[in-house]
């Protein structure tokens, strides 16, 4: 089943064009790995799935983003919109509060009071994401005291508490040490059950080793795109080829 | 590599010059601060120690006749006067400054960054002197008019003040929202929040220790400010009873008699007890300032 189906979208930065004639369907339940040299839009064309995009100024876009066949640019509500399509950056980006509040903020802005259920929720998104046994006993400390790894890991469960359907990973792993990158890795193959997952990443073997589904950029343009298996061991496109033996980027 | 042995020698020597004036500045600035503090310690104290005034009598009195027989000091009117003018201030300027810091960084960005902070900027800067006089030209005669009164009052005093601390508190909690990491308002606006969700509960829990410091800092404006208060609060040493009467604060109190008093006087040493006072709350200020910035979670 398609989950996300995008036809020929373009993106202006202003005068530049960052993304040109992306066509790309996203299998539901799914691992897509995006990889690219830097610069090439990944990280522009993941913000366009959740309309991060739209706090940017002087951004244009053209083109069609479907979401279980809705356009989102057009037919859904941006709130609605990012409940259902979670996020994960590059850097750990844990709100200064306590780790509990953090996962609890999504829940609250949706409305979420009843303490009880706030407590449930918590406690599920903090295990669904590998945290909980680390964290149960400092619940009430901040956030920014834990480390790197488990912070990243924080900001996963903080996503997952609001029940998203998708989750945007914009490199998650780049700014962590190899024992939390496994971590993650690991947790994104436990994820895939029951969400659809999209994940840049400039981490060749971590592509290789988490998706099912692999998509190649270059200079704003989808070079390729295929299942991950046919796409490192079968490029149809040269360029592929080139950069996935490491020719350049 | 061959090596300049004039070079080598003359960078050693400015290296040691250089050296030289920092300590010496440094040294230079600890001595004049603590000189001060010394002086106005030991002039503050004469009026307990040289002149037997109780420090009760001090703090706790609202008697003022410093020229008379059995000279009386009691200063309390000049306390809660500094308290009531600077506090009233705060409570209007504060709520106001935090939210034009708000609106220039998070809503209306641009006007914010290229006309509003640059404007708020120069407001910082003009002269107390001027405020004052504006004060006593225009909010006088109009608080008069159409309040009653003659104008020079607590009111006219706190109104003056608001304006004063405005800039400052605006500006200072302005940068502190700004240092906040973009991250976090991404995070926030990626779990679906709104705009103002993000404000209320991710910006301004985030930048509180900041905008608490840009607080005490206009507070401490407002309680230091001598000259442009003195100007437009009719200067009568009692405790006013309403928004609409005339009073005196610490500042003002000193400004006014301070040329009219011999020194060594029980009423010259009053006024030095006035001035330990003001420097000790001051001090309160920077200390609670240090401990709320250390609070903070960003920096």
């Amino acid at each position: 089943m398609k989950k996300i189906e995008v036809r020929e979208l373009d993106l202006f930065y202003g005068e530049v064009q960052a993304l040109k004639k992306i066509n790309l369907d996203v299998e539901a339940n799914s691992v897509l790995a995006l990889i690219g040299p830097s610069g090439c839009g990944k990280s522009t064309f993941i913000r366009t799935l959740n309309r991060m995009n739209d706090l940017i100024e002087g951004v244009k876009i053209n083109g069609t983003v479907l979401l279980d066949g809705q356009d989102l640019y057009k037919e859904v509500d941006v709130i609605e919109l990012r409940k259902k399509v979670g996020m994960v950056f590059q850097k750990p980006n844990p709100f200064p509060m306590t780790v509990y509040d953090n996962v609890a903020y999504g829940p609250r802005i949706h409305g979420i009071k009843d303490k009880k259920k706030l407590n449930e929720i918590v406690e599920k998104s903090l295990k669904a994401a590998a945290l909980w046994d680390e964290v149960k006993d400092r619940l009430h400390k901040s956030a920014l005291s834990l480390s790197g790894g488990q912070q990243q890991r924080l900001c996963i469960a903080r996503t997952l508490a609001v029940e998203p359907e998708v989750i945007l990973m914009d490199e998650p792993t780049s700014a962590l040490d190899p024992i939390s990158t496994m971590k993650i890795e690991e947790l994104i193959e436990e994820l895939k059950n029951k969400y659809t997952i999209i994940i840049v990443t400039h981490n060749m073997q971590q592509a290789g080793r988490v998706s099912d589904y692999t998509a190649f950029f270059l200079n704003g343009e989808l070079i390729e795109s295929g299942p991950t298996d046919q796409v490192f061991y079968n490029p149809k496109d040269k360029r592929t080829e080139d950069y996935i033996t490491g020719r350049f980027g | 590599m061959t090596v300049d042995k004039n070079y080598e020698r003359k960078r050693k020597l400015v290296n040691s010059f250089g050296k030289a004036i920092v300590f010496i500045s440094a040294l230079l600035l600890i001595i004049i601060t603590v000189s001060l503090f010394l002086f106005v310690t030991s002039k503050g104290l004469s009026t307990f120690i040289k002149d037997g005034i109780s420090i009760k009598e001090f703090l706790f009195s609202t008697t003022w006749n410093p020229d008379r027989e059995v000279p009386a000091v009691g200063s309390l009117q000049f306390i809660i006067g500094s308290i009531l003018v600077s506090a009233f201030a705060i409570m209007i300027s504060a709520p106001l400054g935090v939210s034009s810091a708000i609106f220039m960084v998070e809503i209306e960005k641009k006007l914010g960054q290229k006309i509003l902070q640059p404007a708020i900027e120069i407001f910082v800067g003009i002269p107390s002197v001027v405020y004052g006089w504006v004060g006593l030209t225009v909010l006088v005669p109009f608080i008069s008019k159409h309040f009653g009164g003659l104008g020079f009052s607590l009111l006219a005093g706190i109104l003056v003040l608001t304006i004063m601390t405005l800039p400052t508190i605006t500006s200072v909690s302005t940068d502190a929202i700004r240092s906040l990491p973009v991250e976090i308002r991404e995070a926030s606006y990626a779990l679906g929040a709104t705009r103002w969700q993000t404000i209320r509960h991710v910006v301004i829990p985030a930048a509180k220790s900041g905008i608490l410091t840009a607080i005490i800092l206009g507070l401490a404006r407002a309680f230091g400010e001598a000259l442009a208060v003195q100007m437009v609060i009719g200067n009568r040493p009692v405790i006013p009873k309403s928004f609409l009467e005339p009073m005196s604060t610490i500042t003002s109190i000193i400004t006014m008699d301070m040329a009219n008093t011999a020194m060594g006087s029980v009423w010259n040493d009053a006024l030095w007890s006035l001035a330990l006072l003001l420097l000790i709350i001051s001090f309160t200020f920077i200390i609670i300032i240090k401990l709320v910035g250390r609070r903070g979670m960003y920096k």
